[in-house]
């Protein structure tokens, strides 16, 4: 059970803030301590809020620094925290070639 | 750790969340308790963002243009955060005269509901939309539908519903509400905690009803696998939401720039997964049917794919209300694929009954026993 109540500290700016962190939607590093201070608690919801790891990478470069960020926040060890489900497919893929699968 | 409340909120949806949210801001103490880890993991970010009146029952009518009219024109200042509502119109489009006579008849019973639909031939579509093939040969459009992002309404209710005050426990999974005195009164989570309220929303979608079974009672309803394809991001090309008379796809684009896309691969009934994952055929499929309908997408790309549940009743209609036999809960569950575009109204008038007041709009329609033995 996550009591989401529970005292995490107040947000201090910092100053490596303005950071990017998601390269593909431009996150800061900013934005997702914000989030989990708005009560983002899961990786899941840090993404579905600001897109980070939602591009054409899925995540594939910035998902370990979002999750280190976001239990640093939280002040627990980043292997508590549920990474964000991994979608089909693995690369992009253009329509008309995804299209020709029978 | 906060065990007791005024209400108890079981399911941290975007029904859930938009009844905390409502109450909170009416200074009611609500805890809000969510079965999973991570809130709105449900069908409530699991859906394509329709913002629709055309297409539903008409007992559902009344919600969603009271939605549309009163709450999603505001609902980013009320929330702050842009909740990405565009009321640009709905097109729903046809290519052969069989899809003109399901149209028709769409249409018809829509306009007889008072809703504001019209047929339109496939020049007019293509002037609506001009990316449309030109082998749409008509459509159905009611211009004040829309869509909106599913993903950031359910966090958005979430957050603040939090800052008026709202509590809340995720990976509190409720099985047993407990009656005291003939009324409502405990919820119990699988940890073995026990909570108390004077009412407890029930709002857990398809858990709804293995919990509401614990005070007896049963919803005819059962889950149904959906799937959604989603493409890179592209500079804004139009924003009315789309949809088929066939419904083999239907979508938007996002005010990210990428196409959000709702899929079938046909065999939605005889999913056997614990967890929604997406098919193996469904995208390929659907990237036929879209092509057949948007050609100029054709290199666009996929990035992504993801599933969800719709937890559908018999009638394809929720249940909605208080339950007479249980004094102190109230059951909502069974949107059946409807629920994100009147969540906010649903919200509202879940709140209102939990205070005991006159709902804002009658829900008598949604009662949990109108599913009768056949005569």
């Amino acid at each position: 059970m996550n009591d989401r109540s529970r005292d995490i500290g107040t947000f201090i700016p910092g100053a490596d803030d303005d950071m990017i962190i998601c390269r593909c939607e431009e996150i800061t590093k900013g934005e997702i301590r914000r989030a989990v201070h708005d009560g983002m608690f899961t990786i899941a919801e840090v993404r579905r809020m600001l897109r980070c790891g939602m591009g054409l990478c899925q995540g594939q470069t910035c998902a370990r620094l979002v999750k280190g960020i976001v239990a640093a926040e939280l002040g627990v060890r980043g292997t508590e925290l549920e990474s964000a489900s991994a979608r089909s497919p693995m690369r992009p893929i253009e329509m008309r070639v995804l299209g020709r699968d029978q | 750790m906060k065990k007791t409340a005024d209400v108890i909120v079981v399911g941290g949806g975007a029904i859930g969340n938009a009844t905390a949210y409502n109450l909170a801001k009416n200074g009611v103490d609500v805890l809000v308790l969510e079965a999973d880890e991570v809130v709105g993991n449900g069908g409530s970010s699991r859906n394509g963002g329709g913002v629709r009146q055309s297409g539903r029952d008409p007992r559902e009518l009344p919600l969603a243009i009271y939605g549309i009219q009163h709450i999603w024109p505001n609902l980013k200042d009320e929330l702050g955060m842009d909740v990405e509502y565009h009321r640009e119109g709905n097109l729903r489009l046809g290519r052969t005269e069989a899809h003109r006579a399901i149209l028709n008849g769409l249409t018809d019973r829509a306009v007889e509901c008072g809703l504001d639909v019209r047929m339109v031939e496939g020049d007019e579509a293509r002037e609506i939309c001009p990316y449309l093939s030109d082998a749409v040969l008509c459509a159905s459009w009611c211009a004040t539908d829309g869509h909106a992002n599913p993903m950031l309404t359910t966090l958005a209710f979430y957050r603040a519903a939090r800052r008026l005050g709202a509590v809340y426990h995720s990976g509190a999974k409720v099985t047993e509400i407990k009656k005291q005195k003939g009324r409502a009164r405990q919820v119990v989570t699988e940890d073995g905690d026990v909570y108390e309220a004077d009412v407890i929303v029930l709002a857990a979608g398809y858990g709804s009803r293995a919990i509401a079974n614990t005070v007896g009672l049963e919803v005819p309803m059962h889950t149904q696998l959906m799937e959604v394809i989603v493409t890179e991001g592209v500079a804004p090309m139009f924003w009315q939401m789309l949809g088929t008379a066939d419904a083999d796809f239907y979508g938007h684009q996002s005010d990210h720039g990428s196409f959000v896309f709702g899929i079938t691969g046909g065999y939605e009934d005889f999913s056997t997964a614990v967890r929604p994952v997406s098919s193996s055929i469904a995208a390929s499929s659907a990237c036929r049917v879209i092509l057949g309908y948007f050609p100029i997408l054709e290199n666009l790309k996929i990035v992504r794919s993801w599933a969800g549940w719709i937890d559908v009743t018999a009638d394809h209609v929720p249940v909605f209300g208080p339950v007479e036999e249980v004094p102190g809960l109230i059951l909502v569950c069974g949107f059946s694929g409807h629920g994100f575009g009147i969540c906010p109204t649903a919200g509202l008038l879940l709140s209102e009954l939990a205070q005991g007041q006159t709902p804002t709009l009658p829900v008598d329609a949604f009662r949990y026993d109108r599913f009768k033995a056949p005569a």
